[in-house]
Parts: C-alpha cells; structure tokens; sequence
C-alpha cells in the first residue's frame, strides 16, 4: 500500500520543520513558566530563530532544490530573504521585550508563539513553488497577524483593528483563491513553474488566464497594502499594540515581496505586460494617496502606515520595469527585480528602526505614538533625537542614508526601462513625501519638549534602536554589498 | 605632496571633526566643543593648501585624481579631481568655515557642540560637491549638505525659522529630484556610465539636450537662487544665525553656480546656445530688478540677501555669454562674494547681537560708537557695490566687458546695475552708520572686540588681495576655463 509513498527530501525545509518543531515544545513549555518568568519563553523564540538562522546559513548550497512534489523550493532567493526573515524577527521581539512585559494582557508566551507561527507562515511563502503552498503559508501568517493585533483584547481600537483586518484580509484571500482556480482552469496545474511551462508551450485560453490574473493581483496588492487595497493598513497600524504594529510593518513585507515574484515573476512572466500595466496603476496611486494623507496625520503610527503604502508603491516601481515591449531581456529583468528586493530590504530596516523608537519612548501606561509626543526630543535625549533623524532622512530618500539607494536602484531600473515620465512622478511624490519626515525632525529639533521625563526603555532597545539606525547610516555609506547581495540572489531564479 | 588624497582628507577632516565636536555632548563641554571645532576647522583648511600650492596652472583636466569603485553593481566610482574651476572653490569653504567657527565663539551659548559640527560636516559635504567626478557622488553629497543646514536654521534661526527651514529645503529637493532623473537618463544613454567627464563627451540629440538642460537648470537656478525662483533665500537668510547666512551666501549659492558649469554647458553645448537667450534674461531681471527690491528693504539681513541674488545674476550672465572673459569674470564674481557677502553678513551680525535687531530704521550714528567698525563695514558695503580696488569691481567689471563683445544693450543694462549696488549699499550705510547717534541703543553699542576685528580683518584682506591682484586667481582658471569654452563650441548633435 505504501509502495508508492517516497519520503520527501526533507532537507531544503530543514529550518521550517525546525521551527515548526518548536514552535510546538515552546507551546508546551509556555505552559509550565508563569507570567513573571516569561523570559524563558522568549529567550527560546529567540534561539529558536538563531537556530533557524544557522540551519539555513548551513544547509543553502547555493543550487536550487524542489521538494514535496516540487511544491516547495529552496533556492538562493528564498535563503537570502529568509536570512533577512529571522533577523527582522529576532529584532522585532527584542524591541516588543520591554513593552509587552509592561503591559499586563500582552505579557502571555502566545506574543512569543504566534510570532513564530507568523514567521514558519512566511518561510512558506518565500519557498512556495505552488499556488497552493503560497494560500497555505499566506494563511498561517494572516491567522497569526488577526490575533496578534487583538491581543490587548480590553483595548476598543485593537479589536476593531484586528475585526476589520480579518474581514478585509479574508476577502482578499478569498480574491487570491478565486484567481488561482482560474489560473488552474486556464493551465491545468497549480505549481508555479508549471504554469510558466504550459504557458509557453501554447493553447492556454488568455482571457480566463488574465481574468485570474486580475484577482491575483489585487489578492497581493491587498497584502502588500497598496491604493486601492490599503484600507487596512492606517487602521491595523494605528490599532494594533505598537510591538504587533512593529511585526506587520517590517518582516511580512519581505513575504509579500517573495510571492509577487513566485506568482508574477516565476509563474506568470508571460503575462508581465498585462500585470505591469495593472501594477504601474496601483504603484502610482500608492504614492500619490500615502503620501498625501500621511501629511494629515498626528499620530505617528498612521502617518507610518501611510508612507508604507507609498513605500510599496514606490517598490512596486522596480517590478513594473521588469519586461519592456513584450520581451524578456534577462540583465533588464535582474536589474529591475533586485532593485525592488534591495528596497523591500532597505524599507524593512528603516520601519523597523522607526517603530522601534515609538517602543523606545513608550512607558506603562503611555504609548508615545502621537507626533506631539517627539517634541524636543533633540532636548531630552541627543542620541536617540539623532538616530531618528537618520531613520526620517533614510525614509525621505536623502543621502547618505540607505534610503535614498533604495530609491535610486528603483529609479534607475525605471529609467533603463524607458519610463521617464513615471520615474519623474515618482520624485516628484518623494517631494511630497519629504515634508512629513521633515516635520518629525522638525518636532525633535526646533520645538522645546512638553514632557521633560527622561527616557526609561531597557538597555537592549535603546542599543537595538543605535544599531538599527546606525545600519542604516552605514548601508547608506556602503550600499554595494548588499545590492549585490540581491542581485546575486535572484540571478538563479529568474 | 601629491601622494596623500588631499581632496578625501578635505572633505573628511571636516566630517570626521565635526563628529568628534558632536561627542563632547552637553553644553557643560561648551568651551572645549569650540575648541575642538576651531582646531578642525583649521586643520581642514591646512588640508586644502596644498592644492593651491601644488596646482599646476598649465594642465588642462582634472588634477589631484582620486578613483575607487564605490557601488560597482550601478558602475558608482567614488571618483574625486578638481581643475582650475573647482580648487578655488575647496578653499573658500575651508576658509569660511574658519570664519563660521570664529563666528558663533560667543554668540551661540545653546547646543554649541552641535552647531559647530553641523557647519563642519556640512563644509565636508560641500568640498564633496565641488570635488566629484562621478553624477550620483556629486548628487549625493549635493542632497546630504541640505540636512545640516536645515538643521542649522531651524535650530539656531530666528522667529520665522520653521517656515524658512522648510522652504529652504523643500525648494532646494524639488530642483534635485528633477536632476537626479537627469542623471539616470545620461546614465542610460551612455551606456552605463556616471563619469561626468563621460558625459562631456557624449553625443545627444537637441531635443533631449534641451530636456536635460531644463532639469539641469531647475535644479541649480533654485540654488543659484535664479529670478523668480529666488523666494526661499530672503527667508532663509534673515531667519538663519549669523554662521549660517555666511556660509549660505558665501558657499552655498556657488553650488548652483557650480552646476551650471559642470553641468548644463559641457553635457548640453547646443542646448545652452538654444536656451541662452532664456537664462540671460533671468539673470537681468535679476540683476536690474532685484536690485530695485534691494533698494527699498527695511531689514538688513534681507538687503544683503537681495544684493546677492543680483550679484549671482552677474554670474549666471557670465557663463552664458560663453567668452573667456565673461566665464572667468563669473568665477572671480563668484570667489569675490564668498568674501563679501560673508563679511556683509558678519557686520549685520555683529550689530545684531548687540541691538537684536536687524532694521535699518533701528540704527544710527553708529559710527560714534563703534569706530573702527564703521570703518570695516565701509569697505565691505564700498566693495559689494564693485568699488575698484576692491573683489567686487574685478568680477563684475570683467563680466560686463564681456558682455559688451556679445551684445551692447545685455552689457548697458548690466552696468547700470552697478549703479544700484551702489545705492542699495551706501543708502544703507549712511542710514545706520552716520548721523547722530539714534537711540539709547546705539549710543550704549561697544566697538568690536578682537576676535570680530580678527573675522573682518581675514576678509577684509581677501577683498582686497583680490581686487588688487586678482591675477592668481585668474592665472588657475585659464586653462579649464578655455578647455570648457572648447566643449561648449563643439555641436555634439549627431
């Protein structure tokens, strides 16, 4: 009866079994230690990260590996961006620390587990090579994401973030499976290389494929979190506990970076003239619709929101200049995709830093998300006024930050591909754009503080915080190596 | 000498200085943060010596070379040179930032460490600009010299300084986006290259070459500051602290200048032949027109802010008549009001912190009370309005007999303009020097103390040098200077 039945090669998904795994004991153990002495739980999330760290480091030879009846892939692109993945994590919670132990109904080991199962959920998606594994790994990070954001279940404006995050994120799923099973009936299979090869050998029927593609498109835009599909987003961010807003802002975007690539890029290529169209669209109107309603905002957490829909606007710049006149030219491809990873990174590194330095000057009882609360803070604390002000200029895209390369590998891909008028409205949103972040530097440095209490977060996040923006200052000095980090990372995918 | 990378260590020393001032921290450290920043500055201008002295006149191109790839995935070279054009420019920074330093010792008793590290880093920054070979090193350091000042007038700046900050930059972006577009177009069209001599060479079409020139000129006609896109400096100058108006005046407005000649004359030949006509006229608007505006204003601060603007429309007219003559006037126009309008600034500066008030109607008689001041500020007012003898008549004498080659009437509207400078600046000086003594203001004033003598008498000794015996300085420019004005004579339409 088992005849048939191979054990698959488990060894490309070593680090998802390992974290699986894991996740699981430390369910067990989280039982046994009491509030007091969470500590435990998170000092095992955090080697259980580490181990996932060297497990991947150890175990990528660098060639591509297909596993599970080719459902699932490991390849240069999946290492490096699950690298990126557990080094986000590890420095999202060792920020999320200090606040969740001042908070009594967040101080419970599901902070720690859910995260995990968030980030096994994203692993997934990174090395999914089926439309399937995509949903499956989409899934656990979404289901994760909804209780996560309600987490501090007294408080009014989570649980409506997180109600009107899980009705707009089922729909959206519910979006991305519709447009699947298109693409099945189009094609007849679900794996996403498949799909690539059937397309090329012809006789697929376009219109049902490009009518697929359709709720592909705005089934990621939606998690992606670009106008029109951006909703959620000023809502869940502003809602959420600051330490969940942190996690939403940061390691998913790497996630959602990698399925746009398997779906659009790996399986749908041929179809790039059609999604770039629809993406030039939503790219355009992310940058225009963020960045004109996060100058508004008083809360700072909403204003971050709003420059993350027109920072994946601004990203999704670098896909749309992939394909240029119906032909694939690899170098323009390469070019134009690892400048959008090289952004997703940069971006990552920037939000992180700047959410990090809300957790930084919250205390019990006092959330510090509002832009008021960054008054004279150049007064209070020199060191930290500065080390918001490098984030606020890397987000504007001024040199020498990261920032302002991330931008310029996209604009050049822009250029290269022939759309000049697109790289100018860009810029010229960048413009718009500068004015916010000008106006949190602004509040630090010109405006004398209302409140003269000094700065009591833990030694680890005030170091996490320095490091964080000090890295960004440095990539911004020396941005060559991780460029080509990515470029190299993609080179075997595409 | 040769052997050192001077042009690194002058725009390093700066940098690496400021920082070091940055540590010293609170204003506890104030003394020692002032010391700290002398001894920096002067280094950094001991740095730039050898340049003068180690130039060799006769060569025409680049000298002092610096080449090391920077981010080789983009073909970015960190590629550094000056030639007879730029070099002048290195040492006035270094030596106005000397000045700055002098400037602020007693004046500024807030946040001292960082006021002086911002000038400092920002003096590297510029040396940057005016030693970059490479089009995205030069926009680089072009964008990050806008963080320190902006810093610099909204912390330090007067009443209105949040608005003039914001203007400032904002203004200042908006130009540069535009031209960092530019760039990745001469990028694209050279195959992949930022070499900026590259581009000299380049063949390009009129009609990109005009697409180009117009990024180009918004760009550093905002900087420059160009009518009517001028607005931002009276704002920023008036609001700025006195270290801050010399530097912007004396240094920061040469960027635009800069640009245009590194820039819009050799990359766009036929274009700037094309469009002459255009950047004529705004210079003689500005030169006539802003000259009227200067005569009428109440504020000092912003009489010399509009004589500026009237003294870059000399420049910007000089480059565009595209003779020896006319370019070389423009440069020595250029170095002569880093001399002055710094003075100019200063001598406000030091009625303003005994008085706090810049309204000329708030003044008189001062000369009964401070002697050897009213002496001082006689020349300084005598040479920005082009006295012989002094910088000011040199530049602008030259820059008219140049235009009198190109056409009677550019040079008769130009000359009469020298008339204004007059009045503008000598109405002023007899309104708040002479006369009886006005107030109780005035008659409790102190003469200046030795170290404002000291400021006056360095760029005192500067105007004069240059007006008496300018040929040093034009002896540097000749060959670049003719080498450009080749460039420009030669179609590069194919």
């Amino acid at each position: 009866m088992f005849d048939n039945f191979v054990v698959p090669d488990l060894l490309p998904a070593a680090p998802e079994l390992f974290l699986a795994a894991m996740a699981c004991v430390l369910l067990l153990v989280d039982l046994l230690v009491k509030d007091q002495r969470r500590t435990v739980t998170f000092a095992l999330t955090q080697l259980t990260l580490v181990g996932c760290f060297i497990i991947q480091f150890a175990t990528s030879n660098g060639q591509i590996a297909y596993t599970f009846s080719n459902m699932f892939v490991d390849d240069l692109m999946a290492d490096l961006l699950k690298l990126f993945l557990y080094m986000t994590v590890i420095m999202v919670l060792f920020y999320s620390r200090g606040y969740i132990i001042e908070r009594e109904a967040m101080n419970k080991g599901e902070y720690y587990i859910l995260a995990l199962f968030a980030t096994l959920g994203m692993m997934v998606m990174i090395s999914a090579n089926h439309f399937l594994t995509v949903y499956l790994g989409l899934e656990l990070l979404s289901l994760s994401l909804y209780a996560m954001v309600a987490m501090n279940r007294d408080s009014v404006v989570s649980t409506e973030a997180a109600m009107k995050y899980f009705v707009l994120g089922a729909l959206a799923s519910g979006l991305l499976l519709y447009g699947m099973s298109m693409i099945y009936g189009a094609t007849g299979t679900l794996e996403i290389t498949g799909v690539a090869e059937r397309i090329a050998m012809g006789g697929v029927n376009k219109t049902v494929l490009v009518f697929g593609l359709v709720f592909l498109v705005a089934g990621l835009a939606f998690k992606l979190g670009v106008v029109p599909f951006h909703m959620w987003i000023p809502d869940v961010y502003h809602g959420a506990p600051t330490a969940v807003t942190l996690f939403i802002g940061s390691a998913p975007k790497l996630a959602a970076f990698a399925i746009t690539m398997r779906m659009l890029v790996n399986g749908l290529l041929a179809l790039a003239v059609d999604w770039q169209a629809m993406l030039i669209i939503l790219a355009v109107l992310s940058m225009a619709i963020g960045n004109l309603a996060a100058i508004a905002q008083t809360n700072l957490k909403r204003m971050l929101a709003y420059s993350a829909i027109s920072h994946m606007g601004f990203m999704l710049l670098g896909i749309v200049s992939g394909v240029v006149g119906g032909r694939v030219d690899p170098n323009l491809v390469l070019n134009a995709y690892s400048s959008s990873m090289f952004y997703v990174v940069a971006y990552v590194l920037m939000s992180a830093g700047s959410f990090g330095m809300i957790l930084l000057l919250a205390r019990a009882g006092f959330e510090s998300d509002n832009l008021e609360d960054f008054k004279g803070l150049n007064k209070r604390s020199p060191w930290f006024a500065g080390m918001m002000l490098m984030l606020m200029f890397s987000m504007a895209g001024i040199p020498f930050f990261v920032g302002f390369f991330a931008k310029f590998a996209v604009l050049q891909a822009v250029v290269i591909s022939g759309y000049v008028w697109l790289a100018v409205v860009a810029v010229a949103f960048s413009l718009v754009g500068a004015f916010y972040y000008l106006r949190v530097v602004k509040l630090m440095y010109f405006d004398q503080p209302t409140d003269a209490s000094p700065i009591s977060a833990p030694m680890d996040t005030r170091i996490l915080v320095s490091a964080n923006a000090l890295v960004v200052a440095l990539l911004g000095l020396f941005p060559g190596d991780l460029v080509h980090l990515c470029t190299l990372a993609l080179a075997q995918s595409l | 000498m040769s052997n050192y990378p001077l042009l690194s260590l002058s725009i390093w020393v700066p940098i690496f200085a400021g920082f070091l001032v940055l540590a010293t921290g609170s204003d506890r450290n104030a003394p020692l943060a002032r010391m700290l920043a002398l001894v920096g500055a002067i280094l950094a201008f001991v740095v730039t010596i050898p340049l003068w002295t180690g130039f060799d006149n006769a060569k025409v191109g680049m000298q002092f070379v610096e080449l090391g790839s920077w981010i080789p995935r983009f073909n970015i070279n960190y590629h550094l040179g000056v030639d007879g054009i730029s070099m002048l420019f290195v040492l006035l920074n270094a030596f106005i930032t000397v000045i700055v330093v002098l400037a602020g010792w007693q004046v500024i008793e807030q946040k001292v460490a960082q006021y002086n590290a911002a000038f400092l880093i920002m003096s590297g920054l510029m040396n940057g600009i005016f030693c970059s070979l490479d089009g995205i090193l030069f926009y680089v350091f072009f964008e990050a010299s806008l963080i320190p000042m902006y810093l610099i007038i909204g912390v330090w700046g007067g009443p209105n300084r949040v608005y003039a900050a914001f203007k400032f930059f904002l203004y200042t972006l908006f130009g540069s986006l535009l031209f960092l577009v530019a760039l990745m177009y001469l990028f694209v069209q050279s195959n992949g290259s930022f070499e900026i001599l590259e581009w000299h060479k380049l063949p390009i079409a009129l009609g990109a070459q005009i697409w180009l020139f117009l990024a180009f000129l918004i760009a550093f006609a905002v900087k420059v500051p160009m009518w009517p896109v001028h607005t931002w400096l009276p704002d920023a100058h008036v609001e700025a602290p006195t270290g801050g108006s010399i530097v912007l005046a004396a240094i920061a407005l040469k960027l635009g200048a800069y640009g245009f000649i590194r820039f819009s004359l050799p990359i766009a030949p036929d274009a700037s032949h094309e469009l002459a006509w255009f950047v004529i006229a705004l210079s003689l608007i500005a030169v006539v027109y802003i000259g009227f505006v200067a005569l009428v204003q109440a504020d000092m601060k912003k009489l010399v802010a509009y004589s500026s603007i009237a003294h870059m429309g000399f420049v910007t007219l000089g480059f565009f008549m595209f003779s020896a003559m006319g370019v070389e006037g423009a440069l020595v126009q250029m170095l002569s009001h880093g001399f002055i309008s710094g003075a100019m600034f200063f001598c406000i500066g030091v009625m303003y912190d005994r008085v706090h008030s810049r309204q000329i109607a708030d003044y008189g008689g001062v000369v009964n009370t401070m002697p050897k001041f009213a002496a001082l500020f006689m020349l300084f007012a005598m040479a920005n309005s082009g006295l012989p003898a002094t910088s000011g008549f040199v530049g602008e004498f030259m820059v008219i007999l140049g235009a009198v080659k190109f056409n009677f009437w550019i040079a008769f509207a130009a000359a009469s303009s020298m008339i204004m400078g007059a009045a503008y600046n000598l109405w002023m000086y007899k309104r708040v020097v002479f006369g009886d003594v006005a107030n109780h203001h005035v008659a409790e004033l102190e003469d200046i103390n030795k170290r404002e003598f000291l400021i006056l008498a360095l760029l005192a000794a500067g105007t004069l040098w240059m007006g008496l015996y300018p040929q040093p300085f034009t002896e540097v420019m000749h060959a670049s200077v003719n080498d450009l004005l080749r460039h420009v004579a030669i179609s590069k339409i194919q």
